[in-house]
C-alpha cells in the first residue's frame, strides 16, 4: 500500500488497481471548519486532474481534483452529515472516494510523503 | 501593490496564532487556532474580542455638524442626544448607497465609524460637503475593539462598572487599561457587546485585559462575517452599494420621520418615492434546504422558472446549524416562506423566502 500526494493536495492511497482518494491533512488546516462535501457520482469515470469533488469551508469552495484517472467505485456516505470527519482526520477516516485506476502508470510523477512535506514546507 | 497596513495589535495576533489575510488595506486576522466556527459559537454564548482597527474613526467638529451630516445621509442626526449613535448611510443622488456608518453624538461634534474599504472616500467625501464650515478630522491613532456576547457587559463591567449603565446605540468615554477610551454599546454580531475606540498606544494591554477574562476568547474575521449573516446585517460591497437603495435593502427604519417629510439628502427624491411605494426589489433572507452553502452571486429563481435575483452573502451558520444567504430578488416574492431556488454549480437548491435575523438580536435595549 503506497500514498501519492499531489501538488494540489490530494492524497491517493494504492492497493494493486484500486485507490482511495482524499484531502492532505495540510489541505484541511489551510481551510479551516469543513461544513459540505460533494462528492462524485459511482461509476463516474474521471480523467487526471478532473474535478472530482467540491469541499466546502465556512469561508469557501474549493475543486478537490482526481490525482489519476479511473472510474469511481464508492464515495465516503459518512461526509454527507458530518463533514467535520475530514478535519478530524483528513487521511483516515476523511476519506472522498474510492476508484479503480485506468492507467497506474498515471501514478508517476506523483509525490511520495517525505516529498509532499517538503513542497509543503516550501509553499510557507 | 503596496503591502498591507498593520494594526496596533498585529504583534498579538501573531502570539495568539492568528492565520492572517489582507482585508481592504490590512493585514487582519481571519482566525486563531479555535477555528471560525468555535469562535462564532464562543462570541453567542460567552464573548468574543474582534480587532477592527481597520474601520475608519473620525470627528466632525462644528457648530452645525449634526445639520452638516444630515445633507449627506438620511437619519435624523439633529435629533440625536449627546451620547446617542445612529446608524446611517452616504447616499449619492440616485439613491445609492456610498457607505454605511455609525453616527454618534458627542459634547463636541459627531463621532463617526465608517467601512476600512470605504474610508478614504468618505472622508473626501465629507470634506468636500463640510469643509470649511465643519472640520473632518480622521483619527488615525486610534484603535478599535469590539466585544461581543453575552458576557460582553459583564467582562468590561470589571474593569469599570458605569460601561454596563449604557444601552445599546449609548456611548460614552471611560478610562480603560489607563487610556480614555470611547466606548459605544452596539456591535455587528446580533449579540450584546460594545466596540472600544482606544488610543493605539494602549491597545494591546487593553486587549490583553480583556483577554484574560476567562470568558473571552479572540475571533477574527471569519467569525465577524457569519455572525453579522446570521443576524441579517448588511456588508458594504456585498448587500449594499451605489445601486442599492435603503429602502431596498430593508433599511427604511433608519430613516426618521423629520427626514421623510423634509428630504434634503442625497438621493431623496428616488428614497422617498420607494417609501410611499415600495421598491422593485428586496434584500431578503433565504434558507436553502440541505447543507450545501449558497454563496454570493447564486442565482435566486422561481422553481423552475425565471431568474427574479441574486445572493449577495452567504455561506454557512453555525448557529442555525445550516446554510443561510441574502440577497436581492423582486419584490413581489419577498413574503417569507415563498418556495425559490438558488442556483449552486449549474444545479438548482430549493431555498425559502426567510425573516431576517435568522437568530434573534439580544441587544441591551
Amino acid at each position: 500500500m503506497t500514498i501519492y500526494y499531489t501538488e494540489e493536495h490530494e492524497w491517493i492511497r494504492v492497493e494493486g488497481e484500486h485507490a482511495t482518494v482524499g484531502i492532505s491533512d495540510h489541505a484541511q488546516e489551510q481551510l479551516g471548519d469543513i461544513v459540505f462535501v460533494e462528492l462524485p457520482e459511482v461509476g463516474k469515470k474521471l480523467a487526471k486532474g478532473e474535478q472530482a469533488a467540491v469541499v466546502e469551508s465556512v469561508k469557501a469552495a474549493s475543486e478537490v481534483y482526481a490525482p489519476v484517472g479511473g472510474e469511481v467505485t464508492e464515495v465516503n456516505g459518512a461526509l454527507e452529515d458530518k463533514p467535520e470527519i475530514v478535519n478530524e482526520d483528513a487521511e483516515g477516516e476523511g476519506w472522498f472516494f474510492k476508484m479503480k485506476l485506468a492507467d497506474p502508470g498515471e501514478l508517476e510523477g506523483l509525490m511520495d510523503r517525505d516529498a509532499y512535506e517538503k513542497y509543503v514546507e516550501g509553499l510557507a | 501593490m503596496s503591502s498591507p497596513a498593520r494594526t496596533p495589535l498585529f504583534d498579538l495576533h501573531l502570539e495568539l496564532g492568528a492565520r492572517m489575510v489582507a482585508f481592504a488595506g490590512y493585514e487582519m486576522p481571519l482566525r486563531y487556532p479555535a477555528g471560525i466556527i468555535a469562535e462564532h459559537r464562543h462570541c453567542r454564548s460567552r464573548a468574543a474580542l474582534f480587532d477592527v482597527s481597520h474601520m475608519g474613526q473620525l470627528r466632525i467638529l462644528g457648530e452645525d455638524a449634526a445639520a452638516a451630516l444630515e445633507g449627506l445621509v438620511p437619519a435624523d442626526i439633529r435629533g440625536l442626544a449627546v451620547g446617542r449613535n445612529r446608524y446611517t448611510m452616504f447616499t449619492n443622488d440616485a439613491g445609492g448607497i456610498l457607505d454605511d456608518l455609525i453616527a454618534g453624538r458627542e459634547k463636541e461634534g459627531l463621532f463617526l465609524v465608517v467601512n476600512a474599504a470605504r474610508k478614504a472616500a468618505d472622508i473626501a467625501h465629507l470634506k468636500a460637503a463640510l469643509e470649511p464650515a465643519c472640520t473632518v478630522e480622521p483619527l488615525e491613532d486610534r484603535a478599535l475593539l469590539a466585544l461581543q456576547g453575552p458576557a460582553a457587559a459583564e467582562v468590561l463591567a470589571r474593569l469599570r462598572p458605569e460601561v454596563d449603565e449604557l444601552r445599546f446605540m449609548e456611548s460614552g468615554w471611560f478610562e480603560l487599561a489607563g487610556a480614555r477610551c470611547r466606548v459605544a454599546r452596539c456591535g455587528y454580531t446580533g449579540e450584546d457587546g460594545f466596540e472600544i475606540s482606544v488610543p493605539a498606544d494602549a491597545a494591546t494591554e487593553l486587549a490583553r485585559a480583556l483577554l484574560a477574562s476567562e470568558e473571552v476568547a479572540p475571533a477574527g474575521l471569519g467569525a465577524r462575517d457569519s455572525l453579522r449573516l446570521e443576524a441579517g446585517l448588511c456588508l458594504y460591497g456585498h448587500d449594499l452599494d451605489e445601486t442599492t437603495t435603503p429602502v431596498e435593502a430593508g433599511l427604511a427604519w433608519t430613516i426618521g420621520r423629520r427626514r421623510r417629510e423634509e428630504g434634503g439628502f442625497p438621493g431623496a427624491e428616488v428614497i422617498l418615492r420607494q417609501l410611499r411605494e415600495g421598491a422593485p426589489r428586496r434584500l431578503a433572507g433565504l434558507r436553502p434546504e440541505g447543507r450545501v452553502p449558497v454563496r454570493e452571486g447564486a442565482e435566486i429563481r422561481l422553481p423552475g422558472g425565471a431568474v427574479i435575483g441574486r445572493v449577495t452573502s452567504g455561506g454557512f451558520g453555525p448557529t442555525v446549524g445550516g446554510p443561510v444567504a441574502m440577497g436581492y430578488l423582486d419584490s413581489a416574492h419577498e413574503a417569507p416562506g415563498t418556495r425559490l431556488e438558488v442556483l449552486v454549480r449549474g444545479r438548482a437548491v430549493p431555498a425559502e423566502v426567510a425573516r431576517l435575523p435568522f437568530v434573534p438580536h439580544r441587544y441591551r435595549r
